[in-house]
């Protein structure tokens, strides 16, 4: 069992980064779910605040760590012009050129959009500390915008997948 | 435009003390302003050769590199000058989060394949 050094960034970006963004998600997000007013003490209120704003600003971390190492470490590999990299092999076969001509250049695109979000609702969870629970609405709206910058996340890391499986880098 | 009931308070606990809206309004619009920036790089490096030159400030990474660049140039940039313009304001939160949600869209929409590759040069 043997990994190249550039496999190893190609798990560091997907599956390392990968995990720890779904991992904060799900946990932000269950945190968010639970912060309400009429169901918590005051010491609660407290405890899931602070889980909260880890769990937001690690996922806004891993986000930007993700599309950082994806574009600038692994995507200079993937797209080389040598005729054995992944962007060359799979837009010489028309039966898999749209993995790049659709899965590539929508994922490299769309994937900065996540960490936007995440950055605006970690943000805003800090902002308000504690007192967050005393705006429902603003809550309901960062749980929107927490789980659209995951679903975008998700859109570009499942196209990375599908395109690692048809053409990984080596 | 001051608070609406989205911004409604409800009883129970919670500590601190009640803080203007006006700095959450601006990090959101800058997330929606940079994903706009980042449709339209995207759109104008399809359509124009000279602007897909212009943005490759990386020769490994390509045009990609300006548009990202660019992009995230433009959140903090719009951060920090809507944080500045907002700063103790209350503007109407769920106006916000909508203009967010359609400058999203927009970036999503610029960003999708099928649109802008409809943007290229004939060859």
């Amino acid at each position: 069992m043997h990994l190249t050094y550039r496999e190893w960034w190609a798990v560091v970006h997907g599956m390392g980064l990968g995990a720890l963004f779904l991992l904060a998600f799900a946990g932000g997000f269950a945190e968010f779910w639970s912060l309400r007013s009429g169901e918590l003490s005051e010491k609660g209120i407290m405890t899931r605040t602070r889980r909260l704003e880890i769990g937001t600003w690690v996922m806004a971390i891993a986000a930007w760590a993700t599309v950082i190492t994806g574009t600038w470490v692994v995507y200079p590999w993937y797209r080389s012009t040598a005729a054995d990299s992944p962007k060359s092999l799979l837009v010489a076969n028309p039966s898999t050129a749209d993995w790049h001509e659709f899965g590539m250049e929508w994922k490299e695109h769309i994937a900065w959009i996540a960490p936007l979000l995440a950055t605006a609702v970690a943000f805003t969870v800090t902002y308000y500390g504690t007192s967050l629970v005393k705006h429902q609405g603003v809550r309901k709206a960062l749980m929107v915008f927490f789980t659209a910058s995951f679903l975008i996340a998700g859109v570009a890391g499942a196209l990375g997948a599908f395109i690692t499986k048809a053409a990984p880098v080596h | 435009m001051e608070e609406s009931s989205f911004m409604q308070q409800v009883s129970g606990p919670g500590t601190g003390v009640d803080k203007p809206f006006g700095p959450v309004a601006a990090v959101f619009l800058a997330a929606g302003i940079g994903a706009l920036v980042l449709g339209v790089l995207t759109m104008l490096a399809e359509a124009n050769e000279g602007v897909k030159s212009w943005l490759e400030w990386s020769t490994s990474v390509g045009p990609l590199s300006g548009k990202t660049i660019v992009a995230v140039i433009a959140f903090v940039v719009a951060w920090v000058v809507l944080g500045i313009g907002l700063r103790g304001r209350n503007p109407k939160a769920s106006s916000i989060f909508t203009w967010t949600a359609v400058l999203v869209a927009v970036g999503l929409v610029l960003t999708f394949p099928t649109f802008f590759q409809a943007f290229a040069p004939e060859e």
